[in-house]
């Protein structure tokens, strides 16, 4: 059993991006602050603070969460991944990033580490998806630059040729 | 925007976790998920002095097929079940209703249980236990208790629950037919429900019809389907007797309405499926 009292810092360890970290926390400390103030991993964003915006989102684990609704202390142990892990040791862009800076899918970019995320875990897991479930997917966060049409173009040129996405392609 | 501080306590066991809130009480939270937990938390509209987090109990996270129930463990997330092979098969209301549950992204974390605990009136999974007549399991260390659904959930936020006591699973009933149907209006995909309606097929004569959103608890009645006006007049009937609820979001006369139209669509759906 783990067990840390309200008053009490502990060290927990983690893998972030591939690399064993370790820094002090509190119990009530949320994994997003964990990561921005304690790890400098500054590329997640905080956003609403209760889940909504989706700015936030990272995988644990393979699989993408808020981490503002996620406690440090939940994620010890864990493989945490973050926005900084996408592009390569050089600076280049994944496929999905490029894709995004091709369609001019950011404007902002405060909402972007989330929404790459999100794709990240998703897309894994559905390579081939409509454009319903993208867009079923894409509802769980909020830009208020795009109006998300740049997004949908950069998630459809992401996941490649597919008859289902026919009609949004030839309107762009 | 950040929680009070709390002691966190990861045990390992059901037998740890509900010495603890056998210890603790109120004064403890079970989290799982905490999709709805760390946002109240976050929001400090809940300040419990311990966290009991039981996510990563591998003997709360199964689902179990018991031949004519199946059950899900309380660490069990919305989108495991989702991607549970026997789903659509077993249980065809929740096959329809999970999408509807938040998001991809919450519904990673989220867990079966911790929705039904939560007891949101608004929310699709308490809605799918009522109206399946699940039941839910509870262990303490006074011993074990099974609460059927519609004893469960006593009003919005509210449920039977004793203080001591650890949601362990939740039974839905296997059904037999795949006449389900599920609707929602919400301001955007994934938001609170202004009105959720389940519709399910019991016979040729009967559909059961399940309304969220208008009540503190999820409303089930048996609807009548034979006869051209009885199902109407069963649907007016149920509008007719919806407690005054209402929010910023609708009168409670738009959520009648909704009722209204959205009940006999969701009905006629749920026959179309089960033919």
């Amino acid at each position: 059993m783990r067990r840390v009292n309200r008053d009490q810092k502990v060290r927990i360890s983690l893998t972030l991006n591939g690399r064993k970290v370790a820094a002090e926390t509190e119990p009530r400390m949320l994994l997003s602050d964990f990561l921005r103030h304690s790890l400098a991993a500054t590329g997640t964003h905080v956003g609403c603070e209760h889940g909504v915006c989706g700015c936030c989102t990272v995988l644990i684990d393979g699989t993408a969460v808020r981490s503002c609704l996620t406690l440090a202390m939940q994620a010890e142990g864990r493989e945490v991944k973050t926005v900084e892990s996408l592009a390569g040791a050089d600076g280049k862009l994944n496929k999905l990033q490029q894709a995004f800076q091709n369609n001019h899918a950011l404007q902002c970019g405060f909402c972007t580490p989330g929404i790459l995320m999100s794709f990240t875990d998703f897309l894994a897991r559905n390579p081939k998806p409509t454009e319903e479930e993208l867009r079923e997917v894409l509802s769980g966060h909020i830009c208020r630059c795009t109006g998300y049409a740049g997004i949908m173009a950069a998630l459809l040129e992401a996941v490649g040729p597919d008859k289902t996405n026919e009609t949004i392609r030839s309107r762009s | 925007m950040k929680p009070r501080p709390f002691d966190y306590v990861r045990p390992d066991t059901i037998e740890e976790a509900i010495a603890l809130l056998a210890e603790r009480g109120e004064d403890a939270r079970v989290l799982a998920g905490g999709q709805s937990l760390m946002a109240m938390l976050n929001l400090r509209l809940a300040d419990p002095s311990m966290l009991i987090d039981i996510a990563r109990m591998a003997e709360l996270d199964g689902i179990r097929d018991l031949g004519d129930k199946i059950e899900i463990g309380a660490a069990v997330t919305q989108n495991k079940l989702l991607a549970w092979p026997g789903l659509a098969n077993k249980l065809p209301l929740l096959a329809v209703a999970l999408p509807f549950v938040g998001h991809f992204q919450t519904r990673n974390k989220g867990t079966i249980c911790g929705s039904i605990a939560h007891a949101d009136p608004s929310s699709e999974l308490p809605l799918s236990l009522a109206l399946l007549e699940g039941e839910v399991m509870l262990r303490s260390k006074r011993g074990k208790r099974v609460i059927a659904a519609k004893d469960f959930q006593l009003n919005m936020l509210t449920t039977a629950r004793a203080p001591d006591e650890l949601i362990v699973a939740v039974r839905f009933p296997v059904m037999a037919g795949r006449g389900v149907a599920f609707r929602e209006v919400a301001r955007r995909h994934g938001d609170f429900a202004i009105i959720a309606i389940a519709a399910i097929v019991e016979d040729k004569k009967t559909a059961r019809l399940g309304v969220g959103g208008v009540a503190g608890t999820p409303v089930v009645r048996r609807v009548a389907m034979n006869g051209a006006g009885s199902m109407k007049d069963a649907i007016e009937q149920l509008a007719s007797e919806l407690e005054d609820y209402e929010d910023l979001h609708a009168s409670a006369e738009l959520r009648r309405d909704l009722l209204r139209n959205l009940a006999p669509i969701a009905i006629e759906e749920a026959v179309k499926c089960a033919a």
